[in-house]
């Protein structure tokens, strides 16, 4: 058993010349080309294929009765003329202006509470995550029923504080906010529990030797807390931005769209003229702008803000 | 001394902890305040849902709603289609995710890290973009739904479990998390059986399986709620009641019944309950999951 010990692992051996004829690793080769065929295949099917394919598409008339015809880049010169697809694009970042930093901030809120040792505090984290995991069409319906203008709770709620509540999901000014409370509130669970883990990872003794030096709690949490946070601040952050430009489900069911096309998102734009109008080009024409923007954005995050984050 | 300075010490905090007990409460109650209101709706009578200032305790308890409800639209079917779609997902997910992840994470071959970054910058395309093409792919199946050898004719694997299983049978992000489990074990595990004889293979299936059950059970966990919460590739993928899924069913009994408040809440209620369940007994899988790979709810 030449080697037997230096060798037999693989990762030890790879670098070893004339290590292709030995069988442990000739059995690694094939077992790994074996284990990752199914996935790959798969891959290349579901997603490689798909997503060339959806340029493709992007080129053509494509109303699924009659084969796709290439008509070069008319649909993106349609697409900058369309005043429904820019609505949906300032929709969108409207809902990204108010969500991300809504989420975020009483993410980290809450991640700050629920830290330290609390009594009960596995009941607390649960009550504050319960919302992430239930699905987007369940939230949606309680809150159509939450928003409701007449008897809906949250007009009383406003009405013990002596305000009269708008019109919310029926109101074009109001629909939108109403979107994005809902998706606080069913996300910042999300956004507590990356903190969390965030928390638990900065040392205890940094707070000790501040408060020796005679830190109070406001600066330890702004020059200890939120510093050492900052690569889950960016995670968080580029996250919740790409997810912002894919809100669908809360629109489907609360607003179709409306008032006046006051909530029409991209995604839910794109299901619209894909699905309903069957204009499959032109949908895959705006699903290439969705792509583009979320690449876009992502990139400007990574140069803006991801310099000097080192981890992740 | 240091005993009574502690007790000292907790008596002064104690106003400062019971004000933020007092504000968690608070918070939390409002956190899951939507989720009692939807229960309460769901068990009240009628006239008492209109009730202006709202009731939350019901007058009289309307269990009766819930039956009514299960009645109003098929969804015994749409909880066995729902089971069919996240059980068939998940099956598919744990083995083809766990052995492609043992492969980027141990086994060595030609072109593995290119293959690992190629699979990993799928994840920056967004599903949303998919559905077309993937659309167009499901219907033109060859020889199924209809279709000839050619895949023209039919409906291909349009409104068919088997399209919408397929084509999420594995995620970048499965594959990811595995691969990150299977890398924080030892990869001397393997030697002992190696000298025996063991092939790559047994040593996968016999040893470095088994001590990946809880990156499984966390796998499991993300991708059955993933599917079952799942709503727009279900609208994309199926037409009739036969592969209707439960969020799909929900969405149209609402708008069947937009107006029906107690059903409605009613059967929402029922819709959610298996999920917060999975979610109670696997959450502490769930927050690691979560924790290491630092992606994805």
């Amino acid at each position: 058993m030449p080697a037997a010990e230096a060798s037999l692992t693989s990762e030890g051996a790879v670098a070893r010349k004339g290590s292709r004829r030995h069988p442990v690793l000739a059995d690694q080769r094939r077992t790994g080309l074996l284990f990752v065929t199914p996935a790959l295949v798969l891959f290349v099917v579901f997603s490689v294929v798909p997503v060339v394919y959806a340029f493709y598409l992007a080129f053509t008339d494509y109303r699924v009765l009659t084969p796709p015809r290439w008509i070069g880049l008319e649909n993106f010169v349609a697409m900058a003329h369309d005043p429904v697809f820019w609505v949906a694009m300032r929709n969108t970042t409207y809902y990204a202006i108010g969500y991300v930093p809504g989420a975020m901030v009483l993410g980290l809120i809450a991640a700050v509470l629920l830290n330290g040792r609390i009594r009960g505090v596995t009941a607390y984290r649960t009550a504050f995550y319960i919302p992430v995991v239930t699905s987007i069409i369940v939230a949606s319906i309680i809150w159509l029923w939450i928003y409701n203008p007449q008897v809906g709770l949250l007009n009383w709620a406003l009405s013990l504080i002596g305000v009269q509540g708008p019109a919310w999901l029926y109101s074009t000014t109001w629909a939108m906010p109403a979107v994005i409370i809902m998706s606080v509130w069913k996300n910042l669970g999300y956004v507590m529990i990356i903190y969390l883990a965030a928390l638990q990872g900065i040392p205890a003794h940094l707070y000790e030797a501040a408060s020796v030096d005679g830190a109070s709690g406001k600066d330890s949490f702004f020059k200890i807390t939120l510093p050492l946070l900052k690569p889950a601040t960016f995670f968080i952050f580029v996250i919740s931005c790409i997810s912002s430009f894919q809100v669908f489900g809360a629109v489907y069911v609360m607003t179709k769209g409306g008032p006046v096309n006051s909530t029409t998102t991209l995604v839910y734009e794109i299901y619209i003229i894909s699905f309903q109008a069957l204009k499959m080009g032109y949908g895959a024409a705006e699903s290439v702008a969705l792509f583009a923007a979320i690449f876009i954005l992502s990139m400007v995050n990574f140069r803006l803000l991801g310099q000097d984050t080192e981890y992740i | 001394m240091l005993a009574a300075g502690s007790i000292v010490r907790q008596m002064a905090l104690r106003p400062a902890r019971l004000a933020l007990h007092l504000a968690l409460i608070v918070c939390s109650l409002l956190m899951a305040g939507p989720f009692l209101w939807m229960v309460s709706t769901s068990l009240k009578p009628n006239d008492q849902i209109f009730a202006f200032p709202p009731e939350w305790i019901p007058r009289v308890w309307m269990w009766v709603d819930y039956a009514n409800a299960m009645q109003a639209a098929p969804f015994a079917l749409y909880f066995r289609n729902t089971g069919i779609y996240a059980g068939g997902v998940l099956v598919f997910q744990l083995t083809l995710c766990s052995m492609a992840g043992y492969a980027f994470a141990r086994l060595p071959f030609p072109g593995r890290q290119a293959i690992f970054v190629a699979i990993l910058a799928t994840m920056m395309v967004p599903s949303q973009m998919l559905l077309i093409p993937l659309f167009v792919l499901l219907k033109h199946v060859p020889l199924a739904g209809g279709n000839d050898l050619l895949g023209a004719g039919g409906n291909g694997w349009l409104d068919s479990f088997a399209g919408l299983i397929v084509p999420q049978a594995v995620t970048a992000f499965g594959i990811f998390l595995m691969r990150q489990f299977f890398q924080t074990l030892p990869a001397e595990l393997g030697d002992a059986a190696r000298i025996d004889g063991a092939s790559e293979a047994q040593i996968f299936w016999r040893i470095m399986l088994p001590l990946t059950k809880p990156a499984l059970a966390t796998l499991g966990i993300i991708t059955f709620q993933a599917a079952w919460n799942d709503f727009l590739w279900p609208l994309v993928v199926t037409d009739t009641e036969a592969t209707r899924t439960l969020q799909l069913g929900l969405q149209v009994f609402q708008d069947l019944n937009s107006t029906d408040w107690a059903l409605l809440m009613a059967a929402t209620t029922v819709t959610s309950l298996p999920i917060v369940v999975v979610f109670l007994v696997g959450q502490r899988y769930l927050v690691r999951g979560i924790a290491l790979t630092g992606l994805k709810g």
